[in-house]
């Protein structure tokens, strides 16, 4: 067990590498550089330009620009091109602002996709189950975007639920309470449109596995046995329908950085979505690649944990 | 795709071929059945409205009429101003007009053959490079290249891609390099081909031990043409499903990309740029709004629909069901 998870973080170790240089290299030869931003800026001579590429070792070769980065990045010198301030203090202030979203959006995605696809799957071909293939296909098959929209407007105009930022402005003073109640409201609509995407995908997957389940011998001994229904679907049925659904957490984090861009740039959301969009305008090299590089730390974190737990859940996976 | 279907065909046994058989299952599924002909139809739609709107200009797409923007669908044309060569076609603006007095009706026959063509050249490159991939590595899997397998290189290497936030490095590279659609095609293509190479490389693995691939060695063909000509078409399956579902995905990126304004830029009209455009003027001029969205809502749909029709179809599990 112990020489299983070494190797595995071994592995794991070795991809990062990789990851690492492949994303330096595709951010650093993709053309556009930080220091022409702004062309068209009559102050910017080119010796101000070539100042500006020798402070950021951009005059550098390829492979000393990624010394440069990986040295800076674990020693915490690294700062953004952009305003000089300390890459990691600011995302991990926008990764605070990410986090109750994406645990927000998670929970109700994940309590809403498993009843509605164990319904599915034990109600096969009835009402409830094609209704509701054909309602996630629908929630899979719109634009993000075009359905916030939709939702905006309904919600705001019935509900009067705000729909911008994190907090209403000049809220500051009031009591920890009001303030709280504050962040939940503003994060209700966020957090339901990033879920819904997501729940119409899980459903599915949850469905398919239910009915393969349902189909194995051993429900039907736990059936002549005489169990209750219930009994039969919820824990003979659903435990081993559960297993790939550990698989599944570790690859759902990624939508942390790269799934939110959109929402957050709809409702104003200050997470890392939007520090990343914000750091692609600029051409902030260092952001653009410390979130890269976050974004496969925590992927490969949650595939290990992932993998573990597998292993301890299912008693049938021997090292 | 369906030029396979047709030698498949031929090829088969006096009873059912096997894309015969599939062919009937997925028949039997209304909506999937249902969604591949109203591909078809809009396959033809993207065809006649690129040469309606390009080549034979019956729906102008570029005509700018300042003095009659913001039109409702159905408006007829009366204006004293513009001149009546500008007039729209049949007289009547169809979906309305946008805010520079374009006809809606043509710049979406327009956007059709445009995001059609983004979704498929994707997919073209989704499928060439995952095919490529995958082939290799189930067919030379074992062969060892110093200390490691040819197939653990190239699975690495997938999940390397794998561990990329798929939308944000789109988003960095087509921010990164000069707006064009083929770019925005190639790096939509370049990113979403690891599904396909997992799944031909598993059915490759079940491939390579059989009767025919060693039939065709013991021949002395060449290995390239074992894996392309004789392994692919029959590992085809997963392949028709990961691209049905893939034009899908690749339609609706373009239009999130549109969104962020690094889509498809303005000469050329996709679904994508219209509904990012029209959102601008959502209390003003809605049907500026809710036709491409709507369109995309459908058309995606259809897409995901025929995608798992096909899926449920080739499933060799279904066949002892039902």
């Amino acid at each position: 067990m112990v020489n299983f998870i070494l190797r595995n973080i071994w592995q794991r170790i070795i991809l990062l590498i990789f990851i690492s240089i492949i994303s330096h290299a595709i951010v650093h030869l993709a053309p556009g550089e930080p220091a022409l931003v702004d062309p068209s800026n009559p102050r910017m001579k080119a010796e101000d330009i070539q100042r500006i590429r020798a402070a950021f070792h951009l005059d550098e070769p390829l492979h000393v620009q990624y010394v440069y980065w990986v040295k800076d990045l674990f020693t915490g010198e690294l700062k953004s091109f952009k305003d000089n301030q300390p890459v990691m203090g600011k995302i991990w202030e926008r990764f605070l602002n990410s986090l109750p979203l994406f645990v927000i959006a998670t929970f109700i995605t994940w309590c809403l996709a498993f009843p509605v696809g164990i319904r599915a799957a034990v109600h096969r071909d009835s009402t409830f189950d094609r209704s509701s293939t054909f309602i996630s296909y629908a929630l899979i098959s719109i634009p993000g975007f075009f359905l916030s929209y939709l939702v905006i407007i309904f919600m705001v105009k019935t509900f009067n639920v705000p729909v911008l930022g994190m907090r209403t402005f000049g809220l500051e003073d009031a009591s920890f309470l009001f303030q709280s109640m504050d962040r939940v409201w503003h994060l209700t609509i966020p957090a339901l449109m990033s879920a819904i995407a997501g729940t119409a995908v899980l459903s599915r997957y949850v469905r398919s596995q239910m009915s393969e389940v349902l189909h194995q011998d051993y429900m039907r001994t736990a059936r002549a046995k005489g169990l209750p229904e219930d009994q039969v679907i919820y824990r003979h049925g659903l435990r081993n329908a559960l297993l790939p659904f550990i698989t599944m957490f570790g690859l759902t984090i990624p939508a942390l950085i790269g799934g939110s861009v959109i929402f957050e740039q709809i409702f104003s959301w200050p997470g890392m979505g939007r520090l990343g969009y914000e750091a692609i305008l600029a051409r902030d090299f260092p952001i653009i690649l410390t979130l890269n590089f976050m974004t496969a730390v925590l992927v490969l974190v949650g595939t290990l944990v992932s993998d573990i737990l597998y292993a301890v859940v299912d008693p049938r996976i021997k090292f | 795709m369906s030029e396979s279907i047709t030698t498949f065909e031929m090829e088969a046994p006096p009873s059912k071929g096997l894309f015969q058989e599939r062919w009937d299952i997925l028949k039997r599924n209304t909506m999937a059945y249902g969604s591949f002909w109203f591909l078809m139809f809009l396959l033809a739609l993207a065809f006649f409205g690129k040469i309606l709107t390009r080549y034979i200009v019956v729906f102008d797409p570029k005509v700018v009429r300042l003095s009659e923007k913001f039109l409702p669908p159905l408006t007829v044309f009366k204006s004293s101003i513009t001149p009546q060569e500008d007039a729209p076609t049949f007289g009547i603006y169809l979906f309305g007009t946008d805010e520079l007095g374009r006809d809606v009706f043509a710049r979406m026959l327009e956007g059709t053959s445009v995001s059609l063509s983004v979704g498929f050249v994707a997919v073209g490159i989704m499928l060439t490079v995952g095919i490529f991939f995958g082939g290799i590595a189930g067919y030379y899997g074992r062969v060892k290249l110093g200390f490691i397998t040819v197939d653990t290189i190239i699975m690495r290497f997938v999940d390397i891609m794998l561990c990329f936030p798929t939308f944000f490095l789109i988003l960095t590279v087509v921010a990164l390099l000069p707006p064009s659609i083929y770019n925005i095609m190639i790096v939509i293509g370049l990113t979403s081909w690891m599904g396909t190479a997992r799944f031909v490389r598993a059915e490759f693995l079940a491939l390579r031990d059989q009767d025919f691939v060693a039939a065709a060695r013991s021949q002395a063909i060449p290995e390239w043409r074992i894996i392309f000509i004789h392994m692919v078409p029959n590992a085809i399956a997963p392949v028709l499903v990961s691209a049905t579902l893939g034009v899908a995905s690749a339609i609706l990126t373009e239009s999130a990309l549109s969104f962020l304004g690094f889509g498809v830029q303005p000469p050329d009209a996709t679904w994508g740029n219209i509904l990012s455009d029209g959102k601008n003027f959502l209390f003003d001029a809605p049907w500026l709004t809710f036709i491409p969205g709507f369109t995309i809502l459908l058309v995606v749909l259809a897409f995901n629909l025929c995608g798992e029709g096909l899926r449920e179809a080739f499933n060799p599990k279904l066949k002892t069901t039902s």
